[in-house]
């Protein structure tokens, strides 16, 4: 019993530690003062604020673009990696996963120099000029995400019945065809969590964005700037400003009604799937 | 009739790999040619010489390596804990509280770093005149989560009967502790040293924001060379990088490994 309320005052001691600095910019996104710390009456006008600044809402914009479109490429890539490399022999295996391996243990920060140094030598070698450009920064996206986008789907595959395919090329399937209808379907949870790992890094990002970005996208002539990046020219200069507090308020909300949403139906789904089973096996009399 | 291309599923893999070779293995070798050329392409150690003969450059490695080692240190004793009790059906009826320990990590990070600043300056903490405890507690509270994480699925995985079994013959619940607990979740405490340690050792954004530019870590010294167009000291910075990620590798690789070895040879 000690035990239990001292383990709870633990947990939620911690919880609250870590939500502090989020909650505390989400109750100073109410009121209008430059620092938080300082209350000068409750009013909603950060809000507003948020979506008239220019600035802010071409860096959303740019890093919903890129999250989407970079982890778009990347699941593309990395499921039918994955399914090539599932089917290929051993030692190709061997090596490709190996080389996957490597961004998933390599800092981020080395990745994106090595990532600048090859555009570097390309942009004086071959092309003659400076690459930077939204492509460069989608490439640095891409190897961000991609080897997590195989190493969700390969669990799926190895838990495929390996017959379902060459059922499906008996009954008259092209290969292709096989592959479509009969083992995408079988592998689409590991495809999903892929692309939600790839939006939420994408997303995240810093290192890579500041290396590796150069004109272009939303902010026109002038260097693309992300959320992670415009926040941290701001904040290299002094405390978060207030508009950004507003954002941090919708971006909790969102996450949290995400957070609920899912919880529920998890919740729910899992209930169901318990009593479906039960009634199965009190269809088949096994108990 | 034209004989085309059979189409095999092997073939699939042929975008990803590459994918991988352009923009995975050829940069690391470029990088491992910058690291020993000079500008103009020739071989050159200039970039080794120059940073073993610099004492700030050097003392910049140490320093990030112990202020890693800390920050790992305190992420385990807080995590642990926290994992072990989380872990307690009993106490986490459904997994939702693990779900609440990792939301914070949704929203952007630089974002939640600048909040952290904000706070600790509001706390009286200040960059400008603690640097190095406010980087300590920037980076407890941002790679606590990726500690939490591998402890609590090692946690769910404990053999509760060999803790039993442990009790039944007469061991305190200290002995229990030290002699079965520890030993049986040590590849999760791996798991989270290396999830910490590393991150710790190159970030950029923590140190330089907590620490208001005071204190440069190793990956503030790749950033700085990064923005001087430097890319051969650069390239050796991150090449000392690659090394030290490889080391550690291979230290913690032993640990990770175990549970494999020891449901094989059952």
């Amino acid at each position: 019993m000690v035990k239990k309320i001292f383990a709870n005052i633990y947990i939620y001691l911690i919880l609250f530690l870590m939500y502090l600095p989020i909650l505390l910019l989400v109750v100073f996104s109410f009121t209008e003062s430059a620092n938080i710390g300082v209350w000068t009456g409750f009013s909603f006008d950060l809000f507003p604020r948020l979506f008239q600044s220019h600035e802010i809402m071409v860096a959303l914009g740019n890093t919903i673009i890129i999250a989407l479109i970079s982890s778009i490429v990347s699941v593309l890539l990395g499921t039918l990696g994955a399914i090539g490399t599932f089917y290929s022999k051993k030692r190709s295996k061997r090596a490709i996963e190996a080389v996957t391996q490597i961004p998933v243990v390599n800092a981020e920060i080395v990745m994106a120099l090595s990532l600048t140094v090859l555009f570097v030598f390309l942009g004086t070698y071959i092309f003659r000029t400076s690459i930077f450009s939204f492509f460069t920064l989608l490439i640095g996206h891409v190897c961000l995400s991609l080897p997590f986008v195989y190493l969700s789907v390969k669990p799926k595959l190895q838990q495929m019945d390996p017959n379902l395919y060459e059922a499906a090329m008996d009954l008259g399937c092209t290969p292709r065809i096989a592959l479509f209808k009969a083992v995408i379907p079988q592998i689409i949870p590991g495809v999903i969590s892929g692309f939600l790992l790839s939006m939420t890094l994408s997303l995240d990002d810093f290192i890579v964005s500041a290396f590796l970005r150069g004109p272009g996208l939303l902010s026109g002539d002038k260097s693309i700037e992300t959320l992670s990046t415009l926040v941290q020219a701001k904040i290299k200069k002094g405390p978060i400003p207030p508009e950004l507090r507003a954002l941090t308020t919708i971006l909790f909300l969102l996450i949290l009604t995400a957070i609920i949403v899912i919880t529920i139906y998890r919740n729910h789904f899992a209930r169901n799937s318990g009593i479906k089973r039960k009634l199965r096996r009190m269809k088949n009399g096994v108990r | 009739m034209k004989r085309t291309l059979r189409f095999q599923r092997k073939y699939l893999c042929i975008p990803y790999v590459i994918f991988l070779i352009l923009f995975i293995l050829l940069p690391i070798l470029l990088i491992i040619f910058y690291a020993f050329t000079d500008k103009d392409g020739f071989f050159s150690a200039q970039a080794l010489i120059d940073f073993f003969s610099t004492p700030t450059k050097v003392s910049i490695l140490i320093n990030s390596v112990f202020i890693a080692l800390q920050t790992t240190i305190l992420c385990l004793i807080i995590a642990y804990p926290l994992a072990y009790f989380l872990a307690d059906k009993k106490i986490n009826r459904n997994g939702v509280l693990i779900t609440l320990f990792i939301m914070p990590m949704w929203i952007n990070f630089v974002l939640r770093t600048g909040a952290t600043r904000d706070l600790l300056t509001w706390l009286g903490v200040n960059g400008g005149r603690t640097p190095y405890l406010a980087t300590l507690i920037g980076m407890v509270y941002n790679f606590i989560p990726f500690t939490i994480l591998p402890l609590y699925t090692t946690m769910l995985k404990l053999d509760k009967s060999q803790i039993e079994a442990a009790s039944d013959l007469g061991a305190t619940p200290t002995q229990v502790f030290i002699k079965n607990i520890i030993p049986q979740s040590l590849p999760g405490v791996a798991s989270a040293a290396t999830m910490v340690f590393m991150p710790t050792m190159s970030s950029y954004v923590i140190s330089d924001t907590l620490s208001e530019g005071k204190i440069t870590l190793f990956g503030n010294s790749i950033y700085i060379s990064f923005s001087n167009s430097q890319w051969n000291t650069g390239s050796f910075l991150a090449l000392i990088m690659l090394i030290i990620i490889f080391l550690s590798m291979l230290a913690t690789r032993r640990f990770s490994r175990e549970p494999e070895v020891r449901g094989g040879t059952w």
